[in-house]
């Protein structure tokens, strides 16, 4: 059977690591590759490097952390954040990282979708989406820019779009749990893996080993990505996955 | 020296870089002389089916791949690799293959998530790619369209997701993998090593 995945999302700028510097056993703990080579050994399934470099001249930086990743780190990777064209694309790809994910960018051009699809293939092609509960329109948003920007487009007619274009998986936060530990957003997320038939990984609101089985199990996610949980050191993801198959869930161990 | 064929298809730096990991020299390349001084080639491929094809065909690596397969040179298909090896598929159903193998590539039936993307077990056989692997070991899967189970011979292990497909396929040395060997953790690098060394010990027996 496919194992659901866990995966340790790290924040990078100009190439340094910026949260949860609590890794005492760390050469170098604001190093995303020294990061990347803990996680793997505790199990990862694979990682997401999410550049929030503000600079379009550092961007480089995060090309470098990709090299040097691929080549010490043997399991899958993902590079977001400020992807906006073919060329970037190309650039990730060819350092060693196996997808790369977009989120305002595929919102402002769709077709880009559909043209990294065409020439790297849809198994590369990640599109992030940030979503709220709208009470007005009584559905979920997408927003963009960060999260700072609402576009009035429903996150379950998008999730359908990037599909249809071609994306090989969609990387969904909840902006209504993100940062609030409280649990995963069962709701959008099983709507969102009901609207859609290629992979979900559900993102935003970690907090306990619960969590996990949840948003993997009623929320119907293919995979879990957490930041906090695993950097404060909560939980390792080795204990999570021990928990997960204690509860009958499938995973690599 | 191991040689990936260099054919425009998808992306070869995570495969140099496991074979670097690991101790053994590679050279990507698409001249045929230089493949001729290469003890083991390796055909990657990440992207569609028909355009594989073209290019393979384009740059004469057809009939080559072939002479070097009839020499007995070791030889490993990375996922879209794998599908090469077989005469049609259902992405391209005008496109035909290297025709190793006589079944049809399939797409996944409806109903599951397609791409098949993440990590599932694989059962192998007994073969000295495998050696130091554990029976139902996770290997890391990206992909569309699955290679139906072949005959108890070529097919080395086997793979399940919704359908029963095969994982790796095996015709004297050519070897195919449907999972990812530079991006399956310890797993993978171990199946990598025992690539290499079998290679190695190939070439020490010859000369």
């Amino acid at each position: 059977m496919l194992a659901k995945r866990i995966i340790p999302c790290l924040d990078v700028k100009e190439g340094r690591v910026v949260k949860g510097v609590q890794f005492v056993d760390l050469k170098d703990a604001g190093d995303p590759v020294e990061f990347a080579g803990f996680y793997n050994k505790e199990g990862a399934d694979e990682l997401v490097f999410l550049d929030i470099t503000a600079s379009y001249e550092q961007r480089e930086t995060m090309i470098e952390v990709a090299r040097r990743t691929a080549k010490e780190v043997f399991i899958p990777f993902t590079v977001g954040g400020g992807i906006g064209a073919i060329e970037q694309i190309r650039n990730i790809l060819h350092a060693g990282a196996d997808k790369i994910s977009l989120n305002t960018a595929a919102v402002e051009n769709p077709e880009l979708i559909r043209e990294g699809a065409r020439i790297f293939g849809s198994q590369c092609i990640v599109v992030a989406i940030d979503a709220r509960w709208n009470e007005q329109i009584q559905d979920w948003e997408v927003y963009t820019h960060g999260g700072r920007k609402g576009t009035g487009i429903s996150a379950l007619a998008w999730a359908a779009r990037v599909e249809s274009l071609g994306a090989g998986e969609i990387l969904l936060t909840s902006m209504d749990a993100d940062g609030g530990q409280a649990g995963y957003d069962i709701p959008l997320t099983r709507a969102v893996c009901e609207k859609v038939s290629i992979p979900v990984i559900a993102s935003g609101g970690a907090g306990k080993m619960e969590d996990f089985a949840r948003v993997l199990t009623e929320g119907k996610a293919d995979a879990a990505l957490a930041a906090s949980v695993f950097h404060y050191r909560h939980f390792s993801i080795r204990e999570v996955k021990e928990f997960l198959r204690e509860q009958g869930v499938e995973v690599r161990l | 020296m191991i040689g990936i064929i260099d054919y425009g298809m998808g992306n070869v730096t995570s495969v140099r870089n496991a074979f670097a990991y690991l101790g053994f020299a590679t050279i990507l390349t698409d001249k045929l002389a230089v493949l001729d001084s290469c003890s083991a080639l390796v055909l990657p491929g990440v992207g569609a089916f028909g355009s594989a094809v073209e290019e393979l065909q384009r740059k004469g690596l057809f009939g080559y791949l072939q002479g070097r397969r009839e020499k007995g040179s070791f030889i490993l298909g990375i996922c879209l690799g794998l599908q090469l090896f077989f005469e049609r598929s259902e992405e391209d159903p005008g496109s035909r293959g290297l025709a190793y193998f006589a079944e049809t590539i399939r797409r996944f039936p409806s109903g599951r998530k397609v791409p098949h993307m993440g990590w599932n077990r694989v059962n192998a056989g007994a073969d000295p790619l495998f050696q130091g692997i554990g029976q139902g070991s996770y290997f890391y899967f990206a992909h569309s369209y699955y290679a139906p189970l072949a005959d108890a011979e070529s097919q080395l292990a086997r793979c399940c997701y919704g359908v029963d497909f095969a994982a790796v396929v095996k015709q004297g040395n050519t070897y195919g993998l449907q999972f990812h060997p530079e991006k399956s953790g310890e797993a993978g690098l171990q199946l990598l090593l025992n690539f290499g060394r079998m290679v190695e010990s190939a070439d020490h027996t010859r000369y």
